[in-house]
């Protein structure tokens, strides 16, 4: 019977970029996808005739441009549009604009502060260092730090050197911007409730921890070392939906010759004496592979496709303790008309860009009070964005597709599954709060498909929906993602490997996980990686 | 009604997002002389790199009276009891000597003593003083304000500036009637009457020549403008774009900050910072005033020899312009960078300013090159040119400083 050289466990994005990487390595490859289509969570469906959705991921920006190179991706249709800017609605019926241009830019925080207009060149110029620091570990495999190795002895020495680099002040501020919350690193540029509440948003996104919690303020950091053509820390709309990512990897893939079978759920992983030798397809199917990948998170690899007898039992306890909790959900709206914002003027970039309604930290706090509670937010946070207002081939014209991620969503409603009921009572949330901002909206509904952590963890097999595979926290980053001893994508099972963003450098449609695990995988094979762009130069 | 408008207000305070590079409130009068159209982005004002022809608005400012809108230009007014002893603790020089009518250039560091920025000092009263600058700098001097008596508050679009520059300077001035202008001497400020109001003047600039800096309320600039310009126009008055005026500027030797330095605030990358004394700068540090923001880690660094690197006029052999080109000791190591470079029309010199490492450009300055790449019809002609050090600024004009200054 035939066996693979290696098959890769579900076909999102860095399945994808996994298998692409190993396949034009030489490698005969199969990526087995439960859906009926691939993509994970960056997936493009036509849910209603005529509309395109995102239905996970939304937005781009960490996305590496080595991969989209390597792979030849805008070959097979991947471009990445740089979206305008975006707005905080008030209650008072104003919003705070963020502008693209720099002056304008200060101009319309100067209504609100001119202090805090000033300030902003500031805190960009601490975020940006911080970007500059991180980014160039985004494409490397984080080093074991108890090893003695001279490739992780090396690595070590190169985030030590790149450390010491830094000025006594930017130490300082990496420190602080790896633990403390994003409210009080706020707090120390800006004095306006506002501006604060619009930046805090970054910090908060798909974690469950509010603004108030310590280490928030590396999330923030998270979502701005990706760029847009080198336009660092831009966000754009993937033409044709984030779906175009992954439908660009796949057709990247099958001309290089690889195979993806969809509709072929792994009910398990195929283990003979500590070693992988192939899974098993929910049907009894027995597929045989030298090597199997995991794009799944860690929880769903080792707790539910791996049996538990095969595992260390402290791997075992780790992985279980791997924080990866549902926090958020997705409302995605197809509209028969642009949806009007009073508070806005018709000529906005805004409606280009990506719209929040919360307008004070406390509201964000609060929000996630109800998640502790084990509710939805009665007054949830929304990153509200209509791509199709940039993008023509989402929806037909003059219609459009609006993409809500909401948060906070637990993944229990107080300690029991999500109903039916609670998921409508959820949109309805989403729906009212936009309502209350824009006239007439329910009536320009014409379908809406709405994600609960239950939903997303069905379809996507993202554990309690989390969108991240585990949570950007500062104790689950770098050598400690998934867990200690084990960052470096292989696993306790011999030919068992890890390249979902469980693993480093982390959530996000980045590809990074996806690469750097094929980095290993052919280093163990001695295969070459010649095929593999270093990262891009940082100068 | 009233939230009606309030309303009102603030639909009008939004709409910035339609025009991103704002008129000046002497825009009406420049648009009307723009004839090249030839724009650029200063602080989001859109400004005039050349308005008719920028070689000849060069000359406008050595040979006659240039009109240069300074507008732009970041202004603070700081106002107290405490106003003095304030910019004592935040600037490098001794404000206490700084007499009220007398304006200074000066500097200001933070605490690690790299630049933040340089500007020019206004001693408007005792208690009121304005600062000008390039760069933003608003929570800096909020920050640095704790616990003194003092309001500072950011002026910069309700007040309008004019730099008026060149020989006949005064002469236009004294024409439109500002009676008692030929009182000021280099750095005296006074206000006069005008338009039912007052205007500051300041015999300061930044061209090197005799020249006046004019500030008035931004409802007042149109006139102001008029009144020079009519009182101007025997004199050979003209209005120019920025291009003439960084000539004149190199040409008497003055720094322009995030193009011959960068400014702390804005280094991405921490080895760009300088201090004081890597600028050129160092003169305006007074040790002697006590303690002033950043004056500890200056003191370490002169101390500890950390001055890493040094600000230089050049003098290059020919007249092939040296911008941006790369400083070599020997013709072999790279030892610094040339930041602004022309040929000098009143030097006949071909001058440049550099930043260069220490001990080059400080102790060894023989045997120093600057590697020019001029790009002639699609191809680099490299030569290499020798590069000599000398002071700043290029040239000198006494009618700059002559009392009581002349009509030409």
């Amino acid at each position: 019977m035939k066996a693979w050289d290696a098959i890769i466990i579900g076909g999102g994005h860095n399945g994808l970029v996994n298998a692409c990487y190993l396949q034009r390595a030489g490698l005969d490859v199969l990526v087995v996808e439960k859906n009926d289509w691939v993509g994970g969570a960056a997936t493009s469906r036509e849910l209603t005739p005529g509309f395109l959705y995102s239905n996970c991921s939304y937005v781009c920006s960490l996305f590496r441009p080595e991969i989209m190179r390597d792979l030849g991706l805008p070959r097979f249709g991947l471009q990445v549009i740089s979206y305008e800017g975006g707005a905080v609605f008030t209650r008072d019926g104003d919003y705070l604009a963020n502008y693209r241009d720099h002056d304008a830019h200060r101009r319309e925080f100067a209504r609100f502060s001119k202090r805090d207009a000033e300030a902003y060149d500031r805190y960009a110029r601490d975020v940006t260092r911080q970007c500059r620091f991180i980014q160039p570990l985004l494409m490397r495999t984080a080093p074991d730090p108890t090893s003695l190795r001279p490739r992780d002895l090396g690595e070590l020495l190169y985030l030590g050197k790149k450390f010491a680099g830094l000025s006594a002040e930017e130490m300082a501020l990496t420190l602080r911007f790896w633990t403390m919350s994003i409210s009080d690193f706020l707090d120390e540029y800006f004095e306006t409730d506002v501006i604060k509440a619009n930046f805090a948003l970054s910090g908060i996104i798909g974690t469950a921890l509010g603004p108030m919690s310590p280490g928030t303020a590396y999330v923030l950091l998270h979502h701005y070392m990706g760029e847009v053509d080198g336009s660092v820390g831009a966000w754009g709309y993937a033409r044709g939906g984030m779906g175009a990512v992954t439908k660009a990897l796949a057709a990247s893939f099958k001309a290089s010759g690889g195979t993806i079978r969809t509709g072929a759920e792994v009910d398990h992983v195929l283990v003979n004496r500590g070693k992988a030798k192939g899974v098993v397809l929910a049907g009894g199917e027995e597929i045989y592979g030298k090597l199997v990948v995991s794009n799944a998170d860690v929880k769903r690899t080792f707790l539910k496709l791996v049996e538990e007898k095969e595992l260390p039992d402290i791997f075992l306890r780790r992985v279980k303790n791997f924080k990866i909790r549902g926090s958020s959900g997705k409302v995605n709206i197809a509209l028969d008309s642009l949806p009007e914002f009073p508070a806005l003027p018709k000529d906005s970039p805004v409606y280009r860009g990506d719209m929040h309604f919360t307008d004070s930290m406390e509201r964000m706090e609060r929000a996630y009070d109800d998640w502790k509670a084990g509710r939805w937010s009665a007054d949830p946070f929304l990153d509200m964005v209509i791509p199709t207002t940039l993008d023509p081939t989402m929806a037909p014209p003059g219609k459009h597709f609006m993409s809500c991620f909401v948060q906070y969503a637990p993944p229990k409603i107080a300690g029991r599954e999500w109903t039916d009921a609670d998921r409508d009572g959820f949109a309805e949330s989403v729906v009212a709060q936009i309502a209350e901002y824009s006239p007439g909206f329910r009536e320009r509904i014409v379908h809406i498909e709405v994600r609960t952590p239950r939903e997303i963890e069905a379809e996507v097999g993202l554990t309690e929906g989390n969108i991240f595979q585990g949570e950007l926290t500062f104790d689950q980053l770098l050598f400690n993602r998934p867990v200690p001893g084990y960052a470096q994508y292989r696993s306790p099972l011999s030919g068992l490997y890890m390249c979902g963003s469980s693993t480093h450098p982390g959530g996000g449609v980045m590809g990074a996980p996806g690469r750097n695990a094929a980095a290993e995988i052919l280093r163990d094979l001695a295969k070459s990686t010649s095929h593999m762009s270093p990262a891009h130069d940082v100068i | 009604m009233t939230s009606q408008l309030d309303n009102a207000v603030r639909t009008l305070a939004q709409s910035h997002f339609r025009t991103l590079r704002i008129g000046t409130p002497f825009q009406p009068r420049i648009d009307a002389l723009a004839k090249t159209q030839d724009w650029y982005n200063w602080a989001g004002y859109r400004a005039p790199h050349s308005l008719w022809d920028e070689e000849l608005e060069y000359f406008a400012v050595r040979s006659q009276a240039a009109l240069f809108d300074i507008s732009p230009m970041t202004k603070y007014r700081i106002e107290g009891p405490d106003a003095e002893a304030f910019l004592d603790h935040v600037t490098l020089r001794d404000v206490t000597k700084l007499r009220p009518g007398r304006v200074h250039y000066t500097a200001w560091c933070d605490d690690e003593g790299f630049v933040l920025d340089d500007g020019t000092l206004f001693r408007l009263s005792p208690t009121r003083f304005r600062l000008c600058s390039q760069e933003r700098h608003l929570p800096w001097l909020l920050d640095s304000a704790l616990g003194f008596d003092v309001i500072v508050e950011e002026e910069t679009e309700a007040v309008a500036g004019l730099a008026l520059q060149g020989p006949t300077a005064f002469a236009v001035l004294r024409d439109a009637g500002f009676a008692g202008v030929e009182k000021l001497k280099i750095f005296d400020l006074a206000e006069f009457p005008h338009d039912d109001g007052t205007a500051t003047i300041s015999r300061t600039g930044f061209t090197g020549d005799l020249g006046y800096e004019l500030f008035v309320p931004a409802d007042k600039a149109l006139s102001l403008w008029d009144r020079s310009m009519a009182a101007g126009e025997l004199r050979g008055i003209r209005a120019i774009g920025y291009t003439a005026l960084n000539r004149a500027r190199l040409e008497a030797g003055l720094i322009v900050a995030n193009a011959d330095f960068t400014t702390a605030e804005h280094a991405i990358r921490a080895d760009r910072r300088r201090m004081p004394d890597e600028i050129g700068l160092g003169f305006m540090i007074d040790l002697e005033k006590g303690h002033f923001n950043g004056r500890r880690a200056i003191l370490e660094a002169r101390a500890k020899r950390k001055l890493r690197h040094v600000l230089v006029g050049l003098e290059i052999e020919g007249n092939i312009p040296a911008e941006h080109a790369i400083v070599y000791h020997k013709k072999s190591k790279d030892v610094g960078l040339v930041s602004a470079a022309m040929w000098s029309p009143m030097a006949k010199r071909n001058i440049a300013i550099a930043s260069l490492t220490r001990p080059y450009g400080d102790t060894v300055v023989e045997d120093l090159w600057v590697e020019i790449y001029a790009m002639r019809e699609l191809q680099y002609q490299k030569l290499m040119k020798r590069a000599k050090v000398v002071a700043r600024p290029f040239i000198k004009l006494d009618r700059r400083t002559a009392n009581p200054p002349s009509d030409f």
